[in-house]
């Protein structure tokens, strides 16, 4: 193994980390779901259930940015495509 | 190789799906991978499910016993869901709906059993959004006229100005595979958390990962699944013609 290809391992790895700042965005975002749905159940705790399903299903999809930064990632880690 | 991470020398860490067997066809290589076993070791699984189901329902009584029990809430719940969604046009996609719902929640916990979960691989992932691509846009086309399909495509402006209309085309096949790469990233994000929680850690991983797996398998399999299911009858209702 040559001075390059370790150079490009080492690049991916920095990469990688960096495409996982991707999650900083879904975080805030779920949050920001996750605290309305709470100021909401607060207000009308009846719709409890319908609150908490339509949270989750509003989380799952802000999720997939962040999905999409950790692909990424997983792809400079594990399958080298710059090697 | 994978000098990038196993510096600890954790030699057993494994999360990649490995060919089992190969053949040529059409001058390609295709490989047996152990993602088409785990595949049918869920299916057999729900098909001596199934097979027992149908048994039971066959002698059903007025008084149902637990097995019976089961399996009249599973399907009043999936029925129930695909109501709560669709509302009128549920009838002809519950059964569609329930089994891609108990197949891939099955898939997603197969993790639990030891088997690498089906879902992470991207290969299954796509096939199931391509079907849920395929079914959009056959109820697009039956209940549609082309003149509103055109309408529709070239929506924010009108339809002798079809600007608009590549970003839409862009917009309609990135369904499928945002569909299809949620489920997988979500799916595989677990497998390898596990892969080096139990890798790397070595005997200190003995009985608290249960708790991760609960988390990973369970909780997760079981959200992504509603998501994929939620999502697939969001947009076959948004096919049909508004009134």
């Amino acid at each position: 193994m040559d001075f390059n290809t370790n150079f490009i391992l080492g690049c991916s790895a920095i990469g990688a980390g960096l495409a996982v700042i991707a999650g900083i965005g879904p975080g805030v975002g779920q949050g920001i779901a996750a605290g309305h749905a709470a100021a909401a159940v607060g207000r009308n705790p009846g719709a409890k259930s319908d609150v908490t399903s339509t949270m989750l299903l509003g989380q799952a999809v802000a999720e997939t940015t962040g999905l999409y930064g950790l692909l990424v990632a997983m792809l400079l880690l594990f399958v080298k495509p710059l090697v | 190789m994978e000098q990038g991470i196993l510096l600890s020398g954790a030699d057993n860490m494994d999360f990649m799906i490995h060919g089992i067997f190969s053949y040529e066809i059409f001058g390609q290589t295709v490989w047996i991978t152990t993602s088409h076993v785990c595949i049918l070791i869920v299916m057999l699984v729900l098909m001596g499910f199934a097979l027992a189901a149908n048994r039971a329902m066959k002698h059903a009584n007025e008084v149902p016993g637990t097995f019976q029990n089961i399996v009249e809430l599973i399907v009043e719940k999936l029925d129930g869901m695909a109501n709560g969604v669709m509302g009128k046009y549920a009838v002809s996609f519950r059964n569609y709906i329930g089994t891609i719902f108990i197949f891939i929640l099955f898939s997603n916990i197969s993790g639990l059993f030891t088997l690498r979960a089906p879902t992470a691989d991207y290969g299954t992932t796509l096939a199931l959004g391509i079907i849920t691509f395929s079914v959009i846009h056959f109820v697009q086309f039956k209940h549609n006229s082309l003149k509103t399909i055109w309408v529709d495509m070239c929506s924010p402006l009108p339809p002798w100005l079809p600007i608009w209309f590549p970003i839409n085309v862009i917009s309609e096949i990135a369904v499928p595979i945002s569909l299809s790469l949620r489920l997988f990233a979500n799916v595989l994000s677990g497998t390898i958390m596990m892969a080096l929680i139990y890798g790397l850690l070595g005997w200190i991983a003995t009985i608290w990962p249960a708790v991760l797996h609960v988390y990973f398998d369970l909780f997760s399999g079981a959200i992504q699944t509603y998501v994929f299911c939620m999502l697939t009858m969001t947009y076959i209702t948004n096919a049909y013609p508004s009134e």
